[in-house]
């Protein structure tokens, strides 16, 4: 399975070094620094996009152009110059394959240093259909034969907007409105890629969907935008995995994913994101700005997001579910660990609507180095939602003395019949635990890494198998040099 | 040959307090020594020092397991030399499970000795022969380290431990603590069964009672932070009636 042989090869290598921090070496097909209409013009008729694309892009720009950027966040984030970023970065290699022998070699050597299989045959043992995104453009898309069988649109965003326009401009910006952040409106303007998944009515997606991301050029921002839609009594199981080279500038990542569940259906997506964080000095590192909405607009509708952060410099994103539907069901897993100069302020917001709606929020954070951990958690009942309920558990774990745990929630409830529970720890790794550990013949860093894995249990029994593996030795490898 | 423990006037404190005010014990291989003694005396401290706990600090003389010195090694690093330590208090690891834990152990073991990890089948087959003898079923290996264990299921645990990693040097720091008459029948079968003439036992103890289950080749008796007095097994019982007043004027 590709994430568990990732983690091997990650295991074996073991100096705790950033393992993906290498460049390919390929002419990129890149647009001009800076932002404006042309740029906008160039990356719309790279895409070979309708005008009505072209459109809600331009709209999008000028909306952003008049936005101010927030700051109310407990981040501390270099002012970032927009003028000086390439939107549009794809490797020469045509206009897009009909079979692997068409990609470009180098392209398929850096695939396989990381791990991802683009052969076909292989992705048939391991079931899982992956969409792989190379910078700006989507290189391969596997297995779409076994999912167009079922109707199960799986494609990139590019490819969706000139097939499926009718679908995509049904619900684009549906759940993220263009103008609902200074970050969604700039992905809106400039999104280069990202995924398009359609699940038909009464379909059981036969397969967990994955995608793959990396940033490889210097200076570009990666704006990916994904669009996943469940028809009643539909169900998909989404992977977000994402690796990114060794970098000196600053990378912005600001994608916008947005999810639809109609009546019954279910969408489950999970994220292990391992985006460079930056050296042991605060150096460099991923910016990660990121609109995550899952509209639960079918009675009954579920929507489950599971997040295993542990890179990027800055980690700044909220899933959150608007549980609009009658008992539909929103739910938040996260694992947010920090170390070294990283900062996170990172959380989720659940809105509910509909009567007998319900969430679950599971929030582990776990702080060691120099870093800043905030979980930020929204819980708002409307008026109209009898008898909702809402869980959160909210827990921080600091390794060492030097980092900081931060827990902000709001509740606000508009709805007396409501029953709203929170609860939150804050915790060390005891001497105690370390020491009886380190008695049975297992290092530090493994002790470390058993007790913090433990800490966040419950969150990883939610990932789906092959990302459980790989992320309980992410956070492993995460806390190398923390402790001693 | 050099005897699987020696330890040379060890002095050891906690912080600025000295504890431990010249020890003098020397293991052969294959015998079981007790220390009994009165609280304060620096029992726990001594199982904590010969284990490397950090905090406690040795101010002089030297700790050899087969003539080797133990000073300069870390914990972990005893441990893989061959020493345990049965914990009077077990710490609760919340959320690690049961098996996993101990398969961590034993694979840290085998990986220091150059060997591949333990196979997963082979490896529940071997923990469950070992957790027969110790009443210890599939279900409590489910749960996390000693999270709601009884005192009894904590020490059982403990000894599980002990019988998948074969250790040359056991301290078993007070065992006997919290265990009601038949869980200390099942533990002391347990710590029996891997009797061994390759390997010894430091058994540590307030009272009497464990070593008619466990009994042992010597008994010392530590007070004041030194060893007062050494006899057989006569003298556990020879204690039990006369009390520890007294002790520390001898020697």
């Amino acid at each position: 399975m590709v994430a568990t042989q990732e983690t091997i090869d990650t295991l074996e290598e073991a100096t705790g070094k950033y393992k993906y921090g290498f460049v390919t070496d390929i002419e990129s097909d890149k647009a001009p620094k800076g932002l404006n209409e042309d740029i906008i013009r160039f990356i719309s008729a790279k895409k070979d996009e309708p005008q009505w694309m072209l459109d809600w892009r331009l709209k999008a720009f000028a909306t952003w152009q008049k936005m101010e950027s927030p700051d109310w966040a407990k981040l501390d984030i270099e002012p970032i110059d927009y003028q000086d970023i390439h939107y549009y970065s794809a490797p020469k290699s045509g206009e897009g394959p009909a079979s692997l022998d068409e990609v470009d070699p180098e392209l398929l050597k850096t695939y396989a240093k990381l791990g991802i299989p683009l052969d076909e045959q292989k992705i048939l043992a391991g079931v899982v259909a992956v969409d792989a995104v190379f910078d700006s453009v989507s290189v391969a898309t596997t297995f779409r034969g076994e999912l167009a069988k079922v109707g199960v649109i799986f494609c990139p965003i590019s490819e969706a907007i000139r097939d499926y326009p009718d679908l995509v401009k049904k619900y684009i910006g549906s759940v993220v409105p263009v103008a609902d952040n200074y970050f969604s409106a700039l992905n809106s303007a400039v999104f280069t890629d990202g995924s398009f998944v359609y699940i038909p009515k009464g379909v059981r997606c036969p397969m967990e969907l994955s995608t793959y991301f990396r940033i490889n050029e210097a200076n570009t921002g990666q704006f990916e935008r994904t669009l996943i839609i469940a028809e009643d009594e539909a169900y998909v199981s989404y992977l977000e995995g994402c690796t990114a080279p060794q970098r000196d500038e600053n990378q912005l990542h600001a994608a916008v994913v947005e999810l639809v569940a109609m009546d019954d259906a279910e969408i489950k997506y999970s994220t292990v994101q391992n985006w460079y964080p930056g050296d042991e000095n605060g150096l460099g590192g991923i910016y990660n700005f990121v609109t995550k909405r899952g509209a639960c607009r079918g009675d009954r509708s579920k929507i489950s997001w599971t997040q295993v952060e542990t890179g990027s410099a800055i980690t700044w994103k909220y899933p959150s579910c608007i549980l609009q539907g009658k008992d539909s069901v929103g739910e938040f897993y996260s694992v947010a660990l920090t170390n070294n100069f990283q900062q996170a302020d990172t959380g989720t917001k659940m809105i509910h609507i509909g009567e007998g709606s319900r969430s679950t929020i599971i929030s582990k954070g776990i702080s060691a180095g120099r870093s800043q951990n905030c979980y930020r958690g929204l819980v708002r009942i409307q008026p109209g939602a009898e008898n909702a309920r809402n869980f959160t558990q909210c827990d921080s774990l600091l390794v060492g003395d030097k980092c900081g745990a931060h827990t902000v929630p709001y509740i606000v409830s508009r709805n007396p019949t409501a029953k709203i529970e929170h609860e939150a720890t804050t915790s060390r790794i005891s001497e105690d635990q370390l020491f009886y550990c380190q008695q049975r013949g297992i290092s530090t860093e493994d002790s470390v890494s058993l007790i913090v894995n433990g800490f966040c249990k419950e969150v990883m029994k939610e990932l789906p198998m092959e990302f459980a593996v790989e992320a309980q030795k992410l956070i492993g490898i995460s806390l190398e040099g923390s402790v001693g | 040959m050099a005897p699987l423990l020696e330890i040379r006037d060890l002095h050891a404190s906690v912080g600025d307090t000295p504890i431990l005010k010249g020890i003098n014990l020397t293991i052969n291989a294959g015998e079981i020594h007790a220390i009994m003694g009165p609280n304060g005396s620096g029992k726990s401290t001594m199982s904590y020092v010969l284990a490397g706990r950090d905090g406690y600090e040795v101010t002089g003389g030297d700790i050899l397991m087969n003539g080797v010195s133990m000073l300069e090694m870390e914990s972990d690093e005893r441990a893989l030399a061959g020493m345990f330590l049965a914990f009077q208090y077990p710490v609760e690891l919340p959320g690690v499970g049961g098996m996993s834990f101990l398969r961590a152990a034993v694979n840290a073991r085998r990986i220091e000795a150059g060997e591949d990890e333990i196979d997963q089948l082979e490896f529940v087959k071997l923990v469950r022969a070992k957790a027969k003898h110790l009443s210890i079923n599939d279900d409590m290996l489910k749960r996390a380290v000693n999270v709601g264990f009884s005192g009894g299921e904590k020490k059982r645990y403990e000894i599980l431990q002990m019988a998948l990693l074969e250790p040359v040097l056991s301290v078993l720091d007070e065992t006997d603590s919290g265990l009601d008459v038949d869980a200390l029948k099942i533990v002391s079968d347990g710590v029996n069964l891997l009797r061994d003439p390759a390997r010894s036992m430091l058994v540590i103890t307030h009272y009497q009672r464990l070593l008619n289950h466990i009994v042992p080749d010597y008994v010392h008796i530590l007070a004041g932070g030194k060893i007062r007095r050494t006899g057989g097994k006569e003298l556990a019982l020879e204690v039990e009636e006369s009390g520890y007043v007294g002790i520390d004027d001898a020697a």
